[in-house]
């Protein structure tokens, strides 16, 4: 449960907060953007941005001509897509089954905490004075002994 | 008190607690083990696998300068013949290793309506043409600037061969050296294809 809290917690801050970075404006800026969203063919490890090997570096070069020409990053981000795959993505899409990791710890989370409320109120005494009620005559006197003994 | 609670106990009508239990283990078992069986399926995967996104799809045209100057290569010029497109450099041992299958396979389809073109990758030029001497073999050999056709065709590295259609379509790629027998696999499915055999 708390892994799954975690987990969530996780989840939330790359969906909600990553996208909340300031949108780069220069084309300068926005190639870097795109560079650093693509791995390197070459190194497989690191994205273009940060690859020293000759293909990433005409790559870098690639996505640069290609916004300087106009294109949005998304389509630039496309054209590297179409030639190598959605294997040159570092970040997967947020779409179909790529969601499923990070939405099933929320819906663990949301089950769980459901169930758990739900045990607790289950649990819960209905009225605190109805036990008293119950006593006996003989228990009440019983108890009035055992209590008068304690005192002594 | 005891009769109370077995009063409790005995309310006519109630669900059996087991079978809710077991509804309730269930509903958060199958999903957790359907994911974890999810995640499991990708430790069966290889990560250096590679894609190929360009198979079946329309070779990137190109008009590449020859090696050493003179006119240019034209994959226009080209259509209409099974094309081999070789990505090669004289830094890369793979590229040594598979140049006998690539000369036995030009010898042998040289004169049956296939081209084969070298695209020398990230190399210089003076290396590149001491590579062609040494190693031989007279298919045009074209420079690549800026990678540009290497990256239109999704080249992960060197060397790396291609098979293309006489319609223009990609039908074969192979990352890596080629053998001999890949290559006139592919290149008579390729003529096939063509009606060209």
């Amino acid at each position: 449960m708390l892994l799954a809290a975690a987990v969530a917690v996780v989840a939330i801050a790359v969906v909600v907060v990553a996208p909340g970075d300031p949108a780069p404006t220069t084309i300068r800026d926005r190639a870097a953007a795109v560079a650093s969203g693509l791995r390197c063919p070459v190194c497989a490890n690191l994205s273009v941005a940060d690859s020293p090997s000759a293909l990433a570096g005409e790559m870098r070069r690639e996505i640069e001509r290609r916004l300087r020409a106009g294109q949005t990053d998304e389509a630039v981000r496309a054209y590297f897509v179409d030639r190598y795959g959605r294997w040159v993505l570092l970040v997967p899409e947020g779409s179909g089954l790529n969601l499923l990791p990070l939405l099933f710890p929320l819906a663990a989370l949301a089950v769980g905490g459901v169930s758990w409320w739900a045990l607790v109120r289950r649990r819960r005494p209905t009225t605190t004075s109805e036990p008293s009620t119950r006593l006996t005559e003989a228990d009440r006197a019983r108890l009035d002994r055992e209590l008068e003994g304690n005192r002594r | 008190m005891s009769d109370e609670l077995g009063e409790e106990r005995g309310t006519a009508g109630a669900p059996n607690p087991y079978s809710r239990r077991a509804v309730a283990l269930a509903v958060v078992l199958v999903p957790v083990l359907a994911f974890t069986l999810l995640l499991a399926s990708g430790l069966g995967r290889d990560p250096s696998e590679r894609p190929d996104p360009v198979a079946a799809t329309p070779a990137p045209a190109f008009s590449l300068p020859k090696l050493g100057g003179g006119e240019r290569i034209t994959s226009a010029s080209m259509r209409g013949q099974v094309v081999v497109v070789n990505f090669w450099a004289s830094w890369c041992i793979p590229c040594r290793q598979e140049h006998p299958a690539l000369l036995r396979a030009w010898e042998r389809y040289r004169e049956r309506g296939v081209v084969f073109v070298g695209v020398n990758f990230e190399d210089t030029e003076e290396a590149a043409l001491a590579y062609a001497e040494e190693q031989g073999g007279d298919w045009p050999l074209v420079t690549d600037p800026g990678s540009r056709t290497a990256i239109d065709f999704g080249v992960f590295g060197v060397p790396e061969t291609f098979v293309v259609a006489p319609d223009g379509t990609i039908v074969a790629k192979e990352i890596g050296a080629v053998s001999y027998e890949w290559l006139i696999t592919e290149i008579d499915s390729a003529l096939r294809r063509g009606g060209s055999a």
